[in-house]
């Protein structure tokens, strides 16, 4: 009898019954080879090549960014290689009336949703002209509070539901940012008001140095969402294919009034947490990283579109040689930004009247920098 | 002795207390395999084991609350917020329940907890990691804010605090890390928390301050010297309690006083110094006493950094106002 009584409520099996539900999904293999044709978003010829053009570009920009940041001629950066199909195919899912709210390391994204290349580069370098984000371009400010992003995400979903607007509201954490409360709350509050949110983790394996073995003992992150009531996914992140495909159908989903979804992308970031010191041979192999590195989604995403015709090596080169360019008249229109004064700080401390202190402070301030 | 940078003296004494008392417990985020981000537990997982040093996952909050558990269960911690920053979110566990644990349980629990934490600015860093955010911790009744403006001041305190029954908050100056060394002693000893030092005697005027701002005002007390002018500078060491009697015997001895934070005009300690000054001394006062601070801003972006905090020359400048008042 005792035994019965124990198979009549065993919620490890319950448990493990909902983490082996969790296959991560895949349409492009390391090969570059479709091996499942009905996930496959079927982006047009010019669409595929788009997207490619952008991941290279992507790139190019980590790389350029690094060895700027290396010059002193950036400030901080977070590197995204390793991590362009996560980003890059996400966003290429969106409308430009869709908002962005971007993590630390989401540049590049907020970067093809209108941001001005050369105001990433004065937000690295810690120029306030950075964060002016022009009219009619649908992101937030890189978020630096880890999770942060995620509740706020749940706040600009309400909104637009209440506004009867027909878009979506996208963000991105990591690994490490599912371990904050703003994380459950971010899901659970838009869950509860089944408004238009997806929720990215983009699981590159590492919180600067804890391992995601150490952040959860859930198998999996995507399945967080369950217990939020949400549909939740679990995707190869490095597959450009597969990440179009779950952003695609969780903003169709949002817009037929069917809530948020969570999609975790698993990917891995090549380089350091940041250009800042952070040394990733203390916590990680160079075995590991070359494991990482067979799966890169430029590898494969070129093998599946030089197959097709779509793309070669003279391609790519054009994309290179234009992004360097690009780059080069970034850097030279973030050079010209004029220098920062306390007075520009104390003149967009606030929107409205001017408290008397900033007001004497400002009037000293102006006096001294006139000399 | 030993030259250490500060940092170096920050890990050694975490290592000495996590040698005497094994109830001592560090943790954070990337503090054990990776030593800190700012490398202060550089070796100390290795050396106590994991039982003792260990990682948690991304959660300020969660560190937080984990210290007020463990030390119900009788533990010692010693978490780590990796940026001083990060602090809001982490704030109830703080104030809410840290500083309340003696006072709400009248008197039966307490937390002998030491929160580490690297602040202020002036390393470029992102946004939201730079910041003096002190005054907040100091108007919270139940803690303890210390502040070492150096390697020798780091060890001693921080032996103190980690032995402290009450909490504290060990605020570490992001520049003070690795810009000088000084002599360390490689044994134990302990600097009493609620002292001020007074780091250079002098007779016309009286420099208060604490953290990095200590070496500016002992560089601008060198250029007043130059002047002509004997300049005492004295060194907080902790914040909250200040020690109003080594400030209140200064003050009577000079009859002139400044007070220099690197926060805002509107946050940190400086206000609640001028404020005991003038009830306890107002009659010894020859001028009024001024305040050297940052700007009512936010912490600026990384690229306006250094023409916002306040620097020796800033300081010279308002030395001078008070001695030709």
């Amino acid at each position: 009898m005792a035994a019965k009584k124990a198979n009549a409520f065993d919620p490890e099996q319950t448990l493990r019954e909902i983490e082996d539900k969790f296959e991560m999904l895949q349409v492009l293999n390391e090969e570059g080879e479709i091996i499942n044709k009905e996930m496959d978003p079927g982006l047009s010829d010019e669409q595929l090549t788009e997207l490619m053009t952008r991941m290279v570009w992507t790139r190019i920009l980590d790389q350029r960014s690094i060895s700027l940041n290396r010059q002193g001629r950036l400030g901080f950066y977070a590197p995204t290689a390793g991590q362009e199909a996560s980003q890059l195919a996400s966003q290429y899912a969106l409308e430009s009336e869709d908002f962005i709210l971007p993590g630390y390391r989401d540049v590049p994204q907020i970067i093809f949703h209108g941001l001005p290349l050369e105001q990433a580069f004065l937000w690295s370098r810690g120029h306030f002209h950075g964060s002016d984000v022009p009219d009619g371009v649908n992101i937030f400010l890189p978020q630096i509070i880890i999770g942060a992003q995620y509740i706020q995400a749940a706040g600009v979903a309400l909104g637009k539901q209440k506004r009867g607007e027909k878009s979506v509201v996208i963000t991105y954490t990591g690994d490490g940012g599912t371990s904050q409360g703003d994380f459950y709350e971010g899901i659970n509050f838009a869950g509860a008001y089944n408004s238009p949110a997806i929720f990215i983790i983009q699981n590159n394996q590492y919180a600067i140095s804890t391992p995601r073995s150490l952040q959860t003992k859930g198998k999996t992150l995507a399945q967080k969402g369950i217990a939020a009531g949400i549909p939740s996914v679990l995707v190869d992140g490095m597959d450009p294919l597969a990440v179009y495909a779950v952003t695609k159908q969780a903003r169709e989903r949002a817009l037929n009034g069917g809530g948020p979804t969570l999609i975790e992308t698993m990917c891995y970031r090549y380089g350091p947490h940041t250009m800042a010191g952070d040394d990733p041979t203390r916590y990680r192999t160079s075995e590991t990283d070359s494991e990482w590195e067979k799966r890169d989604p430029l590898i494969r995403f070129r093998k599946y579109l030089e197959g097709k015709d779509l793309w070669n090596e003279e391609k790519e080169n054009e994309v290179i040689d234009r992004a360097k360019e690009e780059i080069k008249a970034a850097i030279k229109k973030a050079d010209a930004a004029p220098k920062q004064k306390v007075s520009d700080f104390l003149n967009i401390m606030y929107r409205g009247e001017m408290p008397q202190n900033v007001k004497e402070q400002l009037d000293i301030y102006t006096e001294k920098e006139s000399k | 002795m030993a030259q250490m940078t500060m940092i170096q003296a920050i890990t050694d004494a975490l290592r000495t207390e996590l040698k005497n008392d094994e109830n001592v417990l560090v943790f954070g985020e990337d503090v054990g395999v990776n030593g800190g981000v700012f490398r202060a537990t550089e070796g100390l997982q290795k050396e106590f084991g994991e039982d003792r040093v260990f990682d948690t996952p991304l959660a300020e909050s969660g560190i937080g609350g984990l210290a007020v558990g463990l030390s119900l269960q009788g533990f010692r911690p010693v978490p780590e917020i990796q940026f001083f920053g990060f602090v809001y979110e982490v704030m109830d566990s703080i104030s809410g329940q840290l500083a309340r644990m003696s006072f709400r349980s009248a008197g039966h629990f307490h937390a002998p907890v030491t929160i580490r934490s690297p602040f202020g600015g002036g390393v470029a860093t992102p946004e939201m990691h730079a910041d003096s955010l002190e005054g907040l911790m100091a108007q919270q009744p139940g803690l303890k804010v210390v502040i070492p403006s150096g390697p020798y001041d780091a060890k001693g305190l921080l032996i103190s605090s980690i032995r402290d029954e009450d909490p504290v908050i060990f605020l570490e100056h992001m520049k003070l890390y690795r810009s000088f060394r000084e002599e360390v002693p490689e044994e134990e000893y302990t600097i009493p928390l609620g002292k001020a030092e007074v780091k250079k005697e002098g007779s016309d005027l009286s420099i208060i301050t604490y953290g990095a701002m200590v070496r500016e005002s002992l560089k601008a007390a060198e250029e007043l010297e130059k002047e002509g002018h004997s300049v005492e500078v004295i060194d907080l060491r902790t914040v909250q309690p200040i020690d109003v009697e080594t400030i209140i015997s200064s003050v009577e001895k000079t009859n002139r006083a400044i007070v220099v934070q690197e926060a805002q005009r509107q946050a940190g300690i400086a206000a609640n110094v001028v404020a005991e000054i003038t009830e306890r001394a107002i009659l010894s006062l020859e001028a009024p006493v001024l305040r050297v601070t940052a700007p009512d801003t936010i912490y600026p972006y990384a690229q306006g950094e250094n023409t916002w905090l306040p620097a020796a020359k800033d300081i010279v400048e308002a030395a001078k106002k008070v001695l030709e008042f």
